[in-house]
């Protein structure tokens, strides 16, 4: 009879880690950046129907990067989660932080299970506020840690490149023309020179607090986006 | 209430519908409008009034009076019965004002939460069947005495026009074309309506015509209100063109009533129809 082969907790936990790491940088990046009205989601994917992008509730936005099932499962659950508490208390009481604990729970839970694998997604959950000191963005992982994102984040496919990029270019208070350009060139950055994004494969939404109505989410049509861009 | 244990229950992630009502039902059905039932008995509770909506040229309005009632007493002077349920439709409540408030939030809810789920708005008779089986799912507190009938308007952007939908407490569906009222006051308001609406209308006629309808519901049903002079409180207005859901200005709607007010001092029974001549149809 053989022995079992001893895995230490370390080794499987960096197996695991390993495991979804290897599935978020295969696809594209994704950036949400401030500006000085809210927040920019902006993802590279020529999809018109397979979103990246979307509406949780009136101040809340997702952007997610990794395996579709796996995602599109938890922002349906992060709606089904924000309407039910929106509906049952009332709309103000729906915030991004629960949105993000919840997230967390549910994918620390299964990145720690040994009977599901993890779940190969980062997520973030953005909410714009009243005013900018308001406004917060949360970066999630697939091992469920949570990082509170200061003026713009990114993740997925090759996410060094365009964050170093970001971290040259952006400054606070610039407008939304300014954000757009600034993440369109940032998500072209390949390591190798760049390269340009047609507007039609970007997909964009803003949370954008001067809105009227309670819904602050909205998507950006390819002419709006390739019009900014121009 | 939601997590157990911090992670979303499975529910959460399940597969499968993109209705608000069914995972409620499944989820958490003591949310749901009337889950507790009613024994029998009497029960006084407020209720809502007289709807009024017409369609014009280009869009859809629909107004409410703003009295509640308690059996003979006025509950409030200054409630709002016409509520948006989102960008391109709006629900009028007449009966129990409590449920009805309840389901017009649940109803909002399933039309947002539909459209966040799906990525596409439900259309128009779509919305309306799904008000229809809100209303058919209350069918027991409405044997109970406790019955809510909307009224729900709406802009079609596939067909560019207003449209009307009325109920009956079991979830029988009609469209009118031109107008129609619902609650205690709505035989005044239609025969009014009958008389005042025509074909082709502008977004100002249609809202005149539907504060007309209103003043001859309170001039001859007790549980409507009438305008309140004293209080300036007037009916409510809400206006649904291909720009979308817009409450009309109160300001407006208040310089309208004026001007219908003052016609009727000189003739309390509203505007003089024409007695044979049948020149439009509609």
């Amino acid at each position: 009879m053989t022995a079992p082969f001893y895995v230490s907790p370390e080794q499987l936990m960096k197996d695991r880690a390993d495991f979804a790491r290897k599935g978020i940088a295969r696809g594209r990046s994704v950036v949400v950046i401030r500006y000085v009205d809210g927040i920019v989601l902006v993802a590279e994917n020529p999809s018109r129907a397979l979103h990246k992008v979307s509406e949780i509730y009136d101040r809340i936005g997702f952007a997610a990067v990794g395996r579709y099932n796996e995602f599109e499962n938890l922002r349906i659950a992060g709606v089904r989660l924000a309407d039910i508490r929106g509906y049952s208390y009332d709309r103000r009481d729906v915030t991004g932080r629960s949105l993000a604990n919840a997230y967390a729970q549910t994918l620390g839970t299964i990145f720690s299970s040994g009977a599901e694998k993890p779940y190969e997604v980062e997520i973030f959950v953005a909410e714009v506020g009243d005013d900018a000191t308001e406004d917060q963005i949360y970066r999630l992982t697939y091992d469920g840690s949570v990082a509170d994102v200061q003026g713009f984040g990114v993740m997925g496919g090759q996410s060094e490149n365009v964050e170093a990029y970001l971290r040259d270019h952006y400054t606070a208070d610039q407008d939304l023309t300014t954000a757009l350009r600034l993440a369109a060139t940032a998500l072209g950055q390949d390591g190798n020179g760049g390269r340009t994004i047609p507007a039609q494969d970007l997909e964009v939404a803003v949370l954008d607090r001067t809105r009227t109505q309670p819904r602050k989410f909205k998507r950006l049509a390819d002419r709006q986006v390739a019009e900014a861009l121009s | 209430m939601s997590e157990r244990g911090g992670r979303l229950d499975k529910a959460f992630g399940a597969v499968g519908s993109s209705s608000f009502t069914e995972f409620l039902a499944s989820h958490s059905p003591q949310l749901l409008p009337g889950a507790q039932g009613v024994t029998a008995g009497q029960l006084e509770a407020a209720h809502g009034t007289t709807i009024v909506a017409a369609t014009f040229e280009g869009g859809v309005v629909m107004g409410g009076d703003r009295r509640a009632t308690v059996g003979n007493v006025i509950a409030q002077r200054d409630i709002q019965k016409v509520f948006a349920t989102d960008e391109y439709s709006c629900v009028g409540i007449a009966g129990t004002a409590g449920i009805a408030v309840e389901m017009t939030r649940l109803f909002q809810v399933e039309l947002e939460h539909y459209e966040k789920i799906e990525g596409t708005t439900l259309s128009t008779d779509g919305k309306a069947n799904r008000l229809a089986a809100l209303i058919r799912g209350n069918l027991g507190m409405a044997m109970q005495g406790l019955a809510v009938v909307p009224l729900f308007a709406a802009f079609d952007l596939e067909r560019e026009a207003g449209r009307i939908f009325a109920f009956d407490v079991t979830g029988n569906k009609n469209e009118e074309r031109t107008f129609h009222s619902v609650g205690s006051g709505s035989t005044f308001a239609r025969g009014s309506l009958k008389k005042l609406y025509r074909q082709g209308m502008s977004e100002s006629e249609a809202v005149t015509a539907v504060i007309q309808a209103l003043y001859d519901a309170a001039d001859d049903d007790t549980a409507t209100g009438g305008p309140d002079l004293t209080r300036r409180i007037f009916p409510l207005i809400s206006v649904i063109t291909a720009d979308g859901y817009r409450a009309w200005d109160e300001a407006a709607t208040a310089q309208i009533a004026d001007e219908v007010i003052g016609g009727r001092m000189h003739r309390p029974d509203g505007p003089v129809a024409p007695l044979t001549e049948g020149g439009e149809s509609r």
